[in-house]
C-alpha cells in the first residue's frame, strides 16, 4: 500500500495533480490516499519530499529469470493463410532478439501450413516450430492453447509476442495465465532496456489518455499482444537461413472440448481503411450520424475512404469496421484528416504514424493538434464544404 | 440454471480527457458507470435466464463505492450482487484480477455459465475474461455477438472474428465474453430499482475467499507500471490562424504538393 510519511510532507500538492485517478488530495497539512489508488507511483516519482512509498506485500514467487532466453512469436494462420500481422511481429522480434544477441522463433500452428516456415525465415525467424494437424485449421482455443503453451514451457523463450487479432487476443491470456507470466496487450513501443535486457511495453493507458511503460520484473516469458499494422514488417531476405522443428500433435492434444459449426466470412464489400492512402475521418464533433454525409463527400473528392473516432462509433453514427484508436484499427495514410475529433491518446494511437495529419477542430486546445501535420481552428460545418469547394476548383 | 456475471465500475471514458496545461487527468465531474460491455453480458444473462430458469449473480472486484453498479444489476434483472473488496486487491493487473476472481466463483461454489463484457474501457485489455477460464479450467469463447440455442447441457454462439464469425458449441459449465451487439440492454424497472435498494450485498475479502496474499493486488501482478507519460507533440506542426477563409487557403497550398 501507499505510505505517506506525514513528517514529510510538506501539502505542496504535486502528488494530487500527478494523480491520474484522483486517490491522493491534501487535505488539512498532509497528502491523504483513498480507494481508488492503483499503486501506480506516479505520486511517489513526483514526490519532491520523498514523503511517499509504496510498500508491497512479500512478492510472489519469482521465474529463474537466467533460464529464459529467447525470442517468440506467435505465427497465426486462418483460412490457410499466415496473418500479415505475423511479419510485422517478426519484424520487430528481430530487432529485439538482435540488441539481446539472441534467436527469434516463430510458431506455426496449422493444418497444411509447411509451407510458411520458409516466409517466416525470410521475414526474419531462426527457427519455425511448425505443428501440423488437421484440427488447426480451425481456431479452436483450447488446442491452440495447449500446443502455446507446450512449446513455451519446453522452449523457455524470454519475450513472447503475438498479433492483438481476434485469435490473439483469446488464445494469448489464457496462455500467460496457464503460465504465471505479465501479459501487456496492444504494445504500440516495444524495447530493451539496455542495463537488464528487459522488455520495455508501452500502450495507451486509463482509458486511452495517456500513455504507460509496462515491464514484468519477476515473470517469464515477458509477454506481450500488438496491434496489426503497428510495426513495420522486415523486407523478406530469401538468402536467409533457418530451421524448421516439427511439433508433434498426438491425438489427445488435439482434441477440443469447443465444437466449431460453421465459419462465416463477410464478403460485404466494405473498404478497408488500413490499406487507403488518404482518409477522412469525422468523431463527436459531428454532432450527428447526418454529419458523415459531409465526410463522405470530402473523402471522395479526395479519392480516400471514412474512418471515425470511438465517440462517433459509440454513438451509433458509423459502424465499428471504420473506427480508428487502440479499440479500433490502426492506420498509416499518407493523408489523415480529423474532423471535430479531440484526439485523445485512444484516437492518436491509431492514426499518428500517418505521414500528413490535419486536424479540424473548434476548440484551439484539442489534443488533436499535438499530433497534426496542420491545423484548422473553426467549426467543421463550415470549414469542410469551402475545403471541398477550393479543391475542386483546383481540379479546374 | 447459474449464471455468473462479472462486472466493473470504471470512469465514464467520454468525460475523462487531458488537461492540455497540467497534462494530467481532467477528473471533475467524471462519473463512475459499469463498464458498458458488461451492461450487454448481464443483459444476456437475463435473458438467458428467463428463458432457462435460474439465477444471476453479479460479481465485482473494487472499492467499496463499486456496490453501485451491483445495484444497478440487481435493478436490471440480476438476483444477487457480492463485492470483493480489500485494500490488498489494489494495482491488481489482469493476472492477479482474473486469480480473485476466481477465487470468488469457486467460493460462490457450481456455475453454469459466466458472462463478462469483452473488455473495461478504461483498460482495454480484454484479459481478463480468457484469464478466469483458464484458471476455472472451462472452455470459453471471446467476443460473442449473438447467443443462437442454449439448454442445460450446452450453448451455441457467434464468435465475432477479424473477418467474419465462427459458430461453436461450447459444454456447460462455459463461459463467454460479448460485444456490444449481442442485444439490447433493458432499462431499470420502478420494481427492479426498489429491490436493488433493499437488496443484501454479500462482500467477500482476501481472507474470505482464500487468496493467497502473494497472488493479489499489485504483489501478485506480473506486470508493473513504470511510467506514465503524455505522448509528444509533433515537432513540424504548423497550426492555422485567421478567418476560416484564410485557413482553408493556407491548408489547400500546403497540401497541394501532396496531392
Amino acid at each position: 500500500m501507499l505510505i505517506i510519511e506525514t513528517e514529510k510532507c510538506t501539502a505542496c500538492g504535486v502528488c494530487e495533480s500527478s494523480c491520474a485517478f484522483g486517490a491522493i488530495s491534501i487535505q488539512g497539512d498532509c497528502a491523504v490516499v483513498n480507494d481508488s489508488c492503483t499503486l501506480c507511483g506516479a505520486c511517489v516519482d513526483n514526490c519532491p519530499e520523498q514523503a511517499l512509498r509504496i510498500e508491497i506485500a512479500e512478492k510472489r514467487i519469482q521465474a529463474d529469470l537466467g533460464a529464459y532466453t529467447g525470442i517468440m512469436v506467435f505465427a497465426e494462420c486462418r483460412h490457410g493463410k499466415v496473418a500479415p500481422v505475423s511479419y510485422e511481429l517478426l519484424g520487430i522480434g528481430r530487432k529485439l532478439a538482435d540488441k539481446r544477441g539472441v534467436r527469434l522463433s516463430a510458431v506455426l500452428p496449422g493444418s497444411a501450413v509447411a509451407a510458411y516456415a520458409a516466409d517466416l525465415i525470410a521475414a526474419g525467424a531462426d527457427t519455425v516450430f511448425l505443428a501440423e494437424h488437421p484440427v488447426l485449421e480451425q481456431f479452436h482455443e483450447d488446442v491452440y492453447a495447449r500446443i502455446l503453451e507446450q512449446v513455451i514451457r519446453e522452449q523457455k523463450p524470454e519475450v513472447v509476442l503475438a498479433g492483438a487479432t481476434a485469435i490473439g487476443r483469446s488464445v494469448i491470456p489464457y496462455v500467460a495465465t496457464a503460465l504465471d507470466a505479465g501479459l501487456t496487450a496492444d504494445c504500440t513501443h516495444l524495447d530493451i532496456r539496455d542495463e537488464d535486457g528487459m522488455l520495455l511495453q508501452t500502450r495507451p493507458a486509463f482509458g486511452g489518455n495517456i500513455m504507460a511503460t509496462i515491464e514484468c520484473p519477476l515473470t517469464r516469458p515477458q509477454m506481450a499482444t500488438v496491434r496489426p499494422k503497428v510495426m513495420a514488417p522486415a523486407l523478406p531476405d530469401l538468402s536467409r537461413k533457418g530451421e524448421v522443428v516439427r511439433i508433434d500433435v498426438p491425438q489427445h492434444q488435439a482434441q477440443s472440448k469447443i465444437e466449431v459449426l460453421e465459419t462465416v466470412v463477410n464478403t460485404t464489400d466494405q473498404v478497408n481503411i488500413q490499406e487507403v492512402e488518404t482518409l477522412v475521418a469525422g468523431g463527436r464533433g459531428l454532432d450527428s450520424a447526418k454529419g458523415f454525409e459531409l465526410i463522405r463527400e470530402l473523402a471522395a473528392e479526395l479519392g480516400g475512404a471514412v474512418a471515425a473516432s470511438r465517440a462517433a462509433v459509440d454513438s451509433g453514427w458509423i459502424p465499428y469496421p471504420h473506427q480508428v484508436g487502440q479499440t479500433g484499427k490502426t492506420v498509416s495514410p499518407k493523408l489523415y484528416i480529423a474532423c471535430g475529433i479531440s484526439g485523445a491518446v485512444q484516437h492518436a494511437v491509431g492514426m499518428q504514424s500517418a505521414e500528413i495529419v490535419v486536424a479540424i477542430n473548434r476548440d484551439k486546445n484539442a489534443p488533436i493538434f499535438d499530433i497534426a501535420t496542420y491545423g484548422v481552428v473553426g467549426d467543421l460545418y463550415e470549414v469542410v464544404p469551402k475545403l471541398i469547394k477550393r479543391l475542386q476548383e483546383i481540379k479546374k | 440454471m447459474k449464471i455468473i456475471v462479472c462486472v466493473k465500475q470504471v470512469p465514464d471514458a467520454k468525460d475523462v480527457r487531458l488537461d492540455p496545461k497540467t497534462n494530467t487527468l481532467a477528473r471533475e465531474g467524471v462519473e463512475a458507470i459499469m463498464n458498458p460491455y458488461d451492461r450487454h453480458a448481464l443483459e444476456e444473462a437475463v435473458a438467458i435466464k428467463e428463458q432457462q430458469g435460474g439465477t444471476v449473480t453479479v460479481l465485482t472486484m473494487g472499492p467499496p463505492q463499486a456496490e453501485a453498479v451491483l445495484r444497478e444489476a440487481i435493478a436490471c434483472g440480476a438476483d444477487e450482487g457480492v463485492l470483493i473488496s480489500d485494500r490488498a486487491f489494489a494495482g491488481a493487473d489482469t493476472w492477479a484480477t482474473s486469480y480473485t476472481l476466481a477465487k470468488a466463483v469457486q467460493t460462490l461454489g457450481n456455475f453454469d455459465l459466466i458472462l463478462c463484457g469483452k473488455q473495461a474501457i478504461d483498460g482495454d485489455t480484454a484479459q481478463v475474461g480468457p484469464g478466469l477460464a483458464c484458471r476455472l479450467q472451462v472452455p470459453f469463447a471471446t467476443c460473442v455477438q449473438k447467443t443462437r440455442t442454449i439448454s442445460a447441457e450446452a450453448i451455441e454462439v457467434e464468435r465475432m472474428m477479424d473477418d467474419g464469425f465462427d459458430v461453436l458449441r461450447l459444454p456447460l459449465p462455459a463461459l463467454m465474453t460479448v460485444v456490444k451487439d449481442i442485444n439490447e440492454p433493458r432499462v431499470a424497472s420502478l420494481k427492479g430499482k426498489m429491490k436493488a435498494k433493499k437488496a443484501d450485498i454479500l462482500i467477500y475479502s482476501a481472507a474470505d475467499i482464500g487468496a493467497d496474499p502473494q497472488c493479489i493486488g499489485l504483489a501478485g501482478s506480473p506486470t508493473q507500471v513504470v511510467r506514465v507519460f503524455s505522448p509528444e507533440p509533433r515537432g513540424d506542426r504548423q497550426i492555422f490562424s485567421g478567418s476560416v477563409d484564410e485557413q482553408v487557403d493556407q491548408l489547400v497550398a500546403c497540401l497541394r504538393a501532396h496531392l
